[in-house]
């Protein structure tokens, strides 16, 4: 496989106006990525895998990685080549970790493979991929409101709890409860004791 | 849940409805606590999609607030069939964002066990495809016994059966004797011959090749485009290994071929794990007969206070089911992992589930997700 610069050359050539910079991973790992800009990422994913210098038609695995303190959510796509067996070429893309920017273009029309992977960083991370043609929750179950690989994600106190039938009667009996007189509560409490 | 009457209705013929059946996730051919969603006309499979998380723990959070070796326990519970390899993955990854080298014998002991459960996982799936397909137990428990003998050269050891936790950044917990050597000889001599049995029972079978030929087909192309990995994709006529690729361990050293299926439907899938296990057969014998003497661990990692400097970084292997990868990042503390992620073969296996199964029977669906190979400790995670 050629260098990384190299690769990045092609790419700015090809994706006129895409901004495209190196990240490096650690030295011994030696994997540097591709970070590129939001508008672009559609387009170069496609380069990537349509060039025939690249032919990167393979797309292993998709992550999502929550950086708080640099307040990005990042998804990583980790892409080989079968036709050629080189890669990996890493690609990652960044929105704010605010819900309503979080949002990204899914890349599963590039690549079926994407699919049940985008579906796992919006369950876990709540990066909207627009494009994506089923976008639901996977793993957790669809009633879950919150996004519990963030790192902010402070679990509730009750896993189990879910809404009953009952409990439009049990708020009312409690405050029925709070609005007894003093004396008639404590002799409610006495009646329950024995 | 009724669907409404379809209006593409040829004259004269009755009014029929589509139908939603629930399989799963209490079912005994889902492998575990997997849900498919189909909408049937008649018989016919019109749409189906995969429901999973059932058995979510979120494994990857449980990771993060973790040193780096708590978690390699917890890989074990991943593919609950192949801990082994499930461990090479995890440590691999570290060992490449810490920059270890991992002693020759080491390498040699991981290559001995991750093709142990190779041909333990394929013989037992077979059994599994099976049973789906009606053969209660026959197969399965030929498998079994055969598994068992494996097993409990695991036993020996790593002091446990299936959740090994045998692997360590820079080689393995403990050395293997010149006992469990033998005693893996032993198993691999005796292997070809289970083998050969278990063929002539099925390969040519009547059964088998009425219900699996032509049932299932996935196209070469789109198996490289929904990123399948393992015999899945091999089945397809795709010519990927990562022990051929990546070359990782000392695979490069071995010599064993790659089989490649034509068709791509289940015959092919159940066909080239037959032949993957006589593959692994020969690297067995390569990797028993060559073995050298040396430390089994690399001396200079520490178990505790471990590090790794800040940065990310990628580590696959093949595992039995397919590509297994670890995407690890740390952070500048680099006492455990900052973000850990898995790529689990058997959930990326199933994107293309409904694809196969789309006008087939529902007693097909069946058999096809047994082709997927999919276990839920894996999916879910």
């Amino acid at each position: 496989m050629e260098p990384i610069e190299k690769i990045k050359e092609a790419l700015t050539q090809a994706v006129p106006g895409a901004q495209i910079e190196i990240v490096n991973s650690t030295p011994a790992a030696a994997q540097p990525a591709l970070l590129v800009d939001r508008e672009h990422i559609y387009v170069v994913a496609k380069t990537l895998k349509e060039d025939a210098r690249f032919q990167f038609d393979f797309c292993s695995c998709v992550t999502g990685v929550d950086y708080s303190k640099l307040g990005v959510i990042e998804v990583v796509y980790h892409l080989y080549s079968v036709a050629q067996k080189h890669g990996p070429v890493i690609l990652k893309v960044r929105a704010p970790r605010e819900l309503e920017q979080c949002r990204v273009p899914s890349l599963t029309p590039v690549w079926r493979g994407c699919e049940f992977q985008e579906r796992e960083a919006y369950d876990l991370y709540g990066m909207k991929f627009d494009g994506h043609p089923d976008l639901r929750r996977i793993l957790m179950w669809d009633e879950f409101t919150d996004y519990p690989m963030r790192k902010d994600y402070v679990p509730p106190a009750d896993y189990e709890w879910e809404p009953t039938p009952h409990d439009d009667t049990l708020t009312r009996a409690i405050s029925e409860n709070a609005a007894m007189p003093p004396s008639a509560a404590a002799e409610l409490e006495r009646a329950k004791k024995k | 849940m009724i669907q409404p009457i379809t209006d593409s209705k040829p004259a004269g013929m009755i009014e029929t409805q589509t139908i939603e059946v629930s399989i799963g996730p209490q079912h005994p051919s889902t492998h575990g606590v997997f849900r498919m969603d189909c909408v049937l006309d008649g018989e016919n499979v019109v749409a189906l999609k995969p429901v999973m998380g059932y058995l979510h723990r979120n494994h990857e959070q449980l990771a993060e607030r973790m040193a780096w070796l708590g978690s390699m326990p917890y890989t074990d519970r991943l593919d609950y069939f192949n801990s082994m390899s499930n461990n090479w993955a995890y440590a691999l990854a570290v060992e490449k964002l810490a920059g270890i080298k991992v002693p020759e014998r080491a390498e040699y002991i991981r290559v001995i066990v991750s093709e142990l459960s190779r041909i333990l996982n394929h013989s037992c799936v077979i059994g599994f495809m099976l049973q789906d397909l009606g053969a209660w137990g026959t197969p399965l428990l030929y498998a079994f016994r055969e598994r068992e003998r494996i097993l409990d050269l695991f036993e020996a050891l790593s002091g446990s059966r299936m959740m090994c936790n045998y692997m360590r950044f820079g080689g393995a917990r403990v050395d293997m004797t010149e006992a469990m050597l033998a005693q893996a000889r032993d198993i691999v001599a005796k292997f070809p011959r289970f083998l050969d049995d278990f063929e002539k029972l099925l390969t040519n079978n009547e059964v088998l090749l009425a219900r699996c030929q032509k049932v299932g087909i996935l196209t070469k192309e789109l198996a490289i485009n929904a990123s399948i990995s393992g015999p899945m994709a091999r089945a397809s006529g795709v010519e990927y290994d990562v022990r051929k690729v990546d070359k990782y361990g000392v695979y490069g050293r071995m010599d064993f071929r790659v089989p490649v299926g034509e068709v791509g439907d289940v015959y092919d899938r159940y066909y080239i794990r037959v032949l993957e296990m006589r593959e692994s057969i020969k690297i067995l014998e390569q990797a028993l007969r060559d073995i050298p003497a040396g430390p089994f661990v690399a001396p200079e990692v520490k178990l505790r206070n471990f590090k790794i400097p800040a940065g990310d970084g990628y580590g696959r292997i093949e595992a039995p089911k397919g590509e297994l990868g670890f995407y690890l990042v740390s952070d500048e503390t680099g006492k455990m992992p900052y973000r850990y992620h898995v790529r689990p073969p058997s959930f990326i296996n199933l994107t293309i589930l409904e694809d196969m199964c789309l006008g087939h029977k529902v007693a097909d669906v069946v058999i096809i997700l047994g082709s997927v190979d999919i276990v839920l400790g894996e999916v879910d995670r």
